[in-house]
């Protein structure tokens, strides 16, 4: 049986939750029997700054480290990563193979390069968006769950892990007194769960922001490309 | 509240113990190394670029799992310190990155010139050359010749079992010697991982000062004696004498820990296809992204074997020169833009001209598989061992 692995590039702008997103997305895949491995790519630590997180999902062990520089999924968690280039490569979505998947947080489509979208239809990419931000604020009542949202965005594309295993990585996460993070990931934490009274109503809120980003998310297609 | 945790033998915790699939950072083996290594004292330097490795340390602390714990004034200071700790007779702990590594320098000779068993953890970072606080493990190649033991792990798994067989390696009275367990970092500290996890209410039993081959804290008989009044300000032979011979000692002290650490470690290196007539040579992180690149060529029928070199001081010489005997290239990835690895491979073996000193990725870029497949091929065709690419 030949490996089945999927590679997934997380851009973001940091305290989007790029990291944690990737974090909670790998553990899931372990929980459901799967091999996984997830690292981040930042400089100094500072907020809008560029951040990016990979996961490798394989049912095989997985020796590569580093940046996944051959994706099969992107996910872009702000307009500003692709309009103000805020990302480790160049188009941003440089190494995209083919009929991978683009998922774009943003309220509408963006107006992408027409050599982008020349690209992208050639590749037979499959683009879709999501207002990840907005269902975040809605469904959960603060931006910090965007990443969540992105996370439903990409199982309501593709079921890439349970939704049990999925809650189980969030309770996990966020549940135990465990988890130790940088000061600055520390505070954001802290804000989180303050908006919270109870742990338990943390973990439903961000199920249900999970829910939500799954129904919103849109495929988008470009004009004139042959569906894949 | 702190666990009650036995003390046990390191065959005990680390070869007999049931263990426990866990998904964690390097950062956080670290940790969990730590917990079950009975270490009485550990001093930080929190600067960037460490890793969350000593900020979970303290918070061992905090659980009881340490006797004392404290932030240092810079890395100088803590690598000072830890000496002074040891000196004391206590097992002690500490982690540093590129820079950081740097500004301590000078304490690294003076732990091995003491014969002081301290662990301590490296995390690889650049070294501003130019600036940049991303992977890549040039200090490595400017510890080589500090007297201390260094290994290379190639992942989180590898971090944490190195960590506490280097205690028991380091902690022989005939080797009493720092070790050093160098990683990538970002590549393995910040990679989250499966990793096996003997339990926690296991720890290696405690560091016992009088099977020190140096008394501890003595000022009247080496090391202390070397330290206080050093004998290379006295201008006679007897100093210069005595100054040499316990150098001497020290590098004898390594090549004694060899057999410790084929026990431990199951070898200096690692050889997969022994048969093949090509090599990939690496270490720590570039060994991983070896395996890929092994993986790939093989599947396109070529004959590559790969070689991970676990242990860098000491360096496995007669390990290399057997197992690359009858190899006709030897391809060298590595992370840094000096070429350390290979220059030690080229000294050690025998018609060094088969030595392939490439792909170097430096400055925090990852090293493509695909850019290593394409080296091999590019030597190959360079040895007339391939017609075209």
């Amino acid at each position: 049986m030949s490996e089945k692995k999927i590679n997934i590039r997380m851009s973001g702008l940091g305290g989007q939750g790029v990291v944690t997103a990737a974090h909670i997305l790998g553990a899931a895949a372990t929980r459901d029997g799967l091999i996984s491995t997830v690292n981040p790519f930042f400089g100094a630590e500072k907020r809008l700054a560029p951040a990016e997180s990979y996961v490798r999902i394989s049912d095989r062990p997985i020796y590569e480290r580093g940046e996944i520089l051959n994706p099969n999924i992107i996910m872009i968690f702000h307009p500003h990563v692709i309009t103000m280039g805020k990302c480790y490569t160049m188009p941003f979505f440089d190494g995209l193979q083919q009929a991978g998947i683009l998922l774009v947080n943003a309220e509408q489509s963006l107006s992408l390069g027409g050599k982008d979208l020349v690209k992208l239809a050639a590749l037979q990419a499959r683009i879709y968006y999501l207002p990840a931000t907005q269902v975040a604020l809605e469904s959960g009542g603060t931006e910090l769950a965007t990443n969540m949202a992105m996370l439903g965005g990409l199982l309501g594309i593709t079921e890439l892990v349970s939704r049990e295993a999925l809650r189980e990585s969030l309770a996990e996460r966020f549940g135990g007194g465990k988890f130790v993070a940088s000061g600055t990931t520390a505070a954001l934490d802290d804000v989180l769960k303050s908006k919270f009274a109870q742990f338990d109503q943390l973990l439903e809120k961000n199920m249900e922001v999970v829910e939500s980003g799954r129904r919103s998310v849109w495929e988008f297609r470009i004009p004139g490309a042959v569906s894949a | 509240m702190v666990v009650e945790q036995k003390a046990v033998s390191v065959d005990e915790l680390l070869f007999a113990s049931p263990r426990k699939q866990v998904f964690i950072t390097g950062s956080e083996a670290v940790a969990e190394a730590v917990k079950r290594a009975n270490v009485e004292m550990a001093i930080a330097y929190p600067i960037t670029p460490q890793s969350e490795s000593m900020h979970l340390v303290g918070d061992l602390f905090a659980k009881g799992y340490l006797r004392d714990y404290y932030r240092g004034e810079n890395e100088f200071a803590v690598m000072a310190a830890v000496h002074g700790a040891s000196l004391g007779g206590g097992r002690v702990f500490t982690a540093t990155s590129g820079p950081g590594t740097l500004r301590a320098m000078e304490m690294f000779p003076v732990w091995a010139g003491s014969r002081q068993p301290i662990v301590c953890a490296f995390m690889c970072r650049g070294v501003s050359l130019p600036p940049s606080i991303q992977p890549e493990n040039i200090e490595m190649g400017m510890l080589l010749d500090t007297g201390m033991i260094m290994l290379h792990a190639e992942n989180a798994q590898d971090f944490f079992d190195m960590i506490l067989k280097g205690y028991a390696v380091a902690e022989q009275p005939e080797v009493h010697l720092p070790l050093g367990v160098f990683v990538d970092g970002f590549f393995v500290t910040h990679t989250r991982d499966l990793v096996m996890l003997p339990p926690e209410d296991l720890k290696l039993a405690p560091y016992d000062p009088t099977c020190s081959p140096v008394p501890a804290f003595d000022m009247e008989t080496p090391p202390i004696r070397i330290v206080r009044d050093p004998l290379l300000n006295k201008s006679n032979f007897i100093s210069y004498a005595a100054n040499a011979s316990w150098h001497q000692e020290v590098l004898a002290a390594a090549e004694r820990a060899r057999k410790h650490l084929n026990r431990y470690l199951g070898g200096l290196l690692e050889v997969e296809y022994p048969d093949a007539s090509l090599f990939i040579i690496a270490s720590g992180t570039a060994v991983s992204q070896g395996r890929e690149a092994l993986k790939a060529l093989r599947a396109e029928g070529f004959e590559v074997g790969l070689i991970k070199i676990k242990s860098i001081r000491p360096f496995p010489t007669a390990e290399l020169i057997a197992a690359t005997e009858k190899a006709e290239l030897l391809v060298v990835p590595e992370f840094n833009a000096g070429g350390w690895l290979a220059r030690e491979i080229k000294a050690a073996i025998d018609n060094n001209s088969r030595v392939c000193a490439s792909p170097r990725v430096f400055g925090g870029m990852t090293m493509p598989v695909e850019l290593i497949v394409s080296e091999v091929k590019k030597a190959m065709l360079a040895k007339g061992l391939l017609k075209s690419v």
